[in-house]
């Protein structure tokens, strides 16, 4: 397997050029820390684009910051940290649940459209993409956005680079948006019976006007998984809400929270983050399924989705975050099938509306199952042509995320 | 100079023909053919330009869309879609050649879904009306741009719609989460809805601000946000734009994201007293006016922490607003700043670049400069916690040559704003107005790539041709990503 370095965008757009030229497939990837996420598809080549890493601008006052894309995630949040600044929406550490201990970066969260827990209040990663350089299949390097915040110049680009996992151009320089860090974190636990219960407990919290941050529901059973459930209460589940900012809002929301849905187990600082983090990284579920999916419902009918589920996996485990909005579901293959339980999954999702991927699964079982959601015939016909916008010959991640290009 | 692709005279020539047809598609009053009823859709809020459209259609429903797009595209006909005509830069101007195809009968609201807070909507409900129609459960729709009592959510969509809020709630596509669209085949397509992150590509991000030339809105899914239960204002006084813009920085470097953060300067505040009578003091160079909002613990705490920090920026006077009423009167000033200004000026022209916030003194600096250059003065009010400016040149449309001149001002402020890491607009548009701009920004093959977006969408080129790029190129040479075998000709535009 042929290995290429480049040091620059110049170095790369070479490459890519010359690959294109030779009908050469490349998989894109820097730390590798999601490279098993999406189809598994063997290229003939794999671009490493390590080296095109290092962080431009900071500016803390205009809420932006350019790296390049290489540029390690820990270093980025490291540099925020120290000024009181943050990713608002909080990308989680997949490398447990991927199986890769590889190091993320801010390319490829940006590529993965990658979100955490705070996605439901701050919006995704999309929503903090201002600007990028990259180089596209025909190895020509190119632009879109800018270096502010506010902008409408051109077609909106970057969304679409987030979240085509690499398949468009290979990004060579990002530019974000970066916003001021929570004065304090605190979050409040509710004991629930079960997850109707949950749901509509969430759901009465988020249209308050108390403005929750994170809001996730975790069954008796996944609870007993996190690091911190020695300072949760016992019970069947609970709902766990975090409200974030000034120390006085603070206090206040809680206090309102708590005089219409009861008392709640707080945690506060540390074990607020750790349990957070635990939620984004998917943690409850690790070493308990070897096969795990994300599922994307209509978040009012998240119930209506697991009760089909459980009618088809007696003993999958599961929790929700997003308000309801998302579903880590982890199964066992000899449950789940041949299909990866697929078939009965998106048979499910097609009454409640929404949609599922395929997250963590071996390489044989990514490689013939649809990881993400297939798409209607129009939607990937256009698909298609877009693709063929960027990476005609089809060199770039190709099969990374549907089986046709 | 604006140049619009040359008609095609094989299209015009068949007019009546067209009109009988689409008469088939829309019956009764929904298809335009008078030129007195035309005349109403012959300029968006980009006044200066004009154009009568050939046939004006207004379907009801998303399959007439469907029919109209289908038999434009087998007949080779422009379409220009249309939603109020708002747009400021000229998004929504007709094609002498082109069906003006406007969604103004797409009113209804289709669903408030509460639990998951959203609302669906038809295209043609206005942004206020959103919010209007769910106001009693608690909620709103955030983006607010200053139109908001006409311009229509499809319009937002396809503009990328900003307003005073956004710095905290976003744009449009913040909280825009799923569209019905109709392209320009006829398929009718769904991105995104009521869930989370669509599967594949982020499609609805990049419809979102295509204004109007990757396929036609039928139905919009926004996301909305309880009411914010307390909102207070400060306004306040400086010696220099400089100090404000310092205080803003501060402001944010502090970690505080205000509602809304605005700075007018000194020409631009004393149209407003004159106009509104808001108290604004007209003895500083910059007002600032921040609002603040959330629960009351958190609004008198930050309002506490702004106070100080404009103390230590040399800010000469403070007020904060102790009731609503008194709170939408320092507002009530700014959100008449343009009409303010038309009350000094017989026409003025309004600008929207975007520049990064510690580039402001310098910046203004060089438009004092430039007003002596053009002979023409410049009211500046600007969203200032994102750095997007909009300077408003005074000039008299009935003196020759000074629209022109208007023009050639707003040029070179926009090329100032590239020139130090800004953008060429921040939240109208590029349109007809910025479109011989882009190159500024962006070179040929960054052009190109966005020309293959909409060749994926619209390889006939038919939908809304003549807006964002400056050149049109034709697909199928772009396959080979070099444009200048595909420059067609513009013949000049009538102006007015």
């Amino acid at each position: 397997m042929t290995l290429y370095q480049p040091g620059d965008a110049a170095e790369l757009a070479a490459i890519i050029s010359a690959s294109a030229s030779s009908g050469e497939t490349l998989s894109i990837s820097s730390g590798g820390s999601k490279r098993r996420l999406g189809r598994h598809a063997p290229t003939a080549a794999t671009l490493d684009l390590s080296r095109i890493t290092g962080i431009i601008d900071y500016e803390p006052a205009e809420l932006v910051l350019t790296a390049r894309a290489a540029t390690p995630l820990a270093e980025i949040e490291g540099l925020l940290a120290s000024r009181r600044q943050m990713l608002a929406f909080e990308p989680p550490d997949w490398r447990a649940l991927l199986g890769h201990t590889g190091e993320p970066t801010l390319g490829g969260v940006l590529a993965c459209n990658q979100s955490g827990p705070r996605r439901l209040k701050a919006g995704a990663a999309r929503d903090h993409f201002l600007g990028f350089s990259a180089v596209n299949g025909r190895g020509e390097i190119w632009k879109a956005g800018g270096r502010v915040v506010k902008n409408v110049t051109g077609y909106d680009m970057c969304k679409l680079q987030a979240g085509a996992f690499g398949t468009l151009s290979a990004l060579t320089e990002v530019t974000i948006k970066v916003m001021p860090r929570p004065e304090t974190a605190r979050t409040l636990l509710l004991p629930v019976t079960d997850a109707t219960a949950a749901l509509t407990l969430m759901s009465a919290a988020l249209n308050t006007p108390h403005e929750i941050s994170a809001a996730a529901y975790l069954p008796a059973a996944v609870l007993a998984r996190s690091r911190v459930s020695g300072a949760l209460p016992a019970g069947n589940g609970l709902v766990a809400l975090r409200l974030e900012g000034p120390a006085p809002s603070v206090a206040h929301r809680t206090d309102a929270l708590e005089a219409t849905f009861g008392t709640a187990a707080r945690l506060v600082d540390g074990d607020s983050s750790t349990l957070w983090a635990e939620i984004g990284a998917v943690r409850p579920l690790l070493g308990n399924a070897a096969i795990v999916w994300r599922l994307n419902p209509t978040p009012s009918r998240a119930v209506q989705l697991l009760h089909a589920l459980a009618g088809q996996f007696a003993s999958a485990s599961f929790f929700l975050d997003w308000g309801g909005g998302q579903i880590w579901a982890g199964l066992e293959p000899a449950q789940a099938g041949p299909d990866a339980g697929a078939t009965a999954i998106r048979a499910a999702l097609a009454k409640t509306g929404g949609h599922a991927t395929l997250f963590a699964a071996p390489d044989e079982l990514r490689a013939q199952i649809d990881v993400f959601e297939p798409l209607s015939p129009a939607l990937a016909a256009l698909t298609q042509r877009v693709k063929q916008g960027f990476d005609p010959l089809g060199i770039l991640n190709p099969r990374r995320m549907y089986k046709e290009f | 100079m604006i140049r619009m692709p040359e008609p095609d005279q094989q299209v015009l020539a068949r007019r009546g023909e067209i009109i009988a047809a689409l008469r088939r598609i829309v019956p009764g009053e929904g298809v335009v053919e008078n030129e007195n009823e035309l005349r109403a859709f012959e300029c968006d809020g980009l006044t200066a330009y004009r154009q009568l459209p050939m046939i004006a259609v207004l379907p009801s429903t998303t399959a007439q869309v469907a029919e109209v797009l289908r038999y434009c595209k087998a007949n080779n006909i422009r379409i220009v879609p249309r939603g109020a005509g708002t747009s400021l830069s000229g998004g929504a101007m007709p094609l002498a050649d082109g069906i003006l195809l406007g969604m103004g009968k797409f009113k209804k609201i289709l669903e408030i879904d509460l639990p998951n807070r959203c609302a669906v909507v038809q295209p043609g409900v206005t942004n206020l009306g959103i919010s209007q129609a769910v106001r009693g459960q608690g909620l709103y729709y955030a983006p607010d741009p200053s139109s908001q009592i006409a311009c229509t959510i499809g319009g937002n969509v396809a503009e990328n719609s900003g307003g005073v809020h956004c710095l905290k709630y976003g744009l449009t596509t913040n909280n825009v989460i799923g569209v019905e669209i109709v392209t320009l085949d006829g398929e009718i397509i769904r991105l995104g809805g009521k869930h989370f992150d669509g599967p594949g590509y982020d499609l609805l991000g990049a419809l979102v601000g295509s204004e109007g030339m990757l396929g036609v809105v039928t139905e919009v899914t926004v996301r909305l946000l309880p009411i914010p239960p307390t909102a207070r204002a400060l306004m306040i006084g400086f010696p220099s734009v400089e100090s404000a813009g310092d205080c803003v920085a501060a402001v944010i470097a502090a970690g505080i994201i205000p509602g809304g953060m605005e700075i007018m300067d000194k020409l631009a505040t004393e149209a407003a007293e004159a106009f509104v009578h808001a108290g604004y003091p007209l003895d500083v160079a910059a007002l600032l006016i921040v609002e603040l909002d959330g629960c009351a613990a958190e609004v008198d705490h930050l309002v506490a922490a702004v106070e100080h920090i404009a103390t230590q920026h040399q800010a000469v006077s403070c007020r904060a607003s102790t009731s609503e009423e008194e709170r939408l009167l320092f507002w009530a000033g700014r959100k008449a700043a343009f009409p303010a200004v038309g009350r000094i000026s017989p026409d003025y022209y309004c600008m929207d670049g975007t520049i990064p916030r510690k580039r402001i003194a310098e910046v203004l600096r060089r438009m004092t400069e430039m007003e002596q250059t053009y002979g023409l003065r410049v009211a500046n009010v600007f969203h200032a916690g994102d750095g997007n400016l909009h300077p408003l040149i005074l000039y008299d449309a009935n003196r020759p040559g000074e629209l022109q001149r208007a023009e050639d001002f707003g040029a070179d402020i926009l090329r100032l704003c590239v020139e130090v890491g800004g953008v060429l607009t921040g939240e109208h548009g590029v349109g007809v107005e910025k479109r011989d701009l882009m190159p500024t920004m962006f070179n040929e093959t960054d052009l190109a790539q966005q020309q293959a977006l909409k060749c994926a969408f619209d390889d006939a080129g038919l939908l809304n041709p003549g807006k964002v790029f400056p050149q049109l190129c034709r697909c199928a040479e772009l396959g080979r990503m070099h444009i200048h075998g595909g420059k067609l000709p513009f013949p000049e535009l009538e102006r007015f």
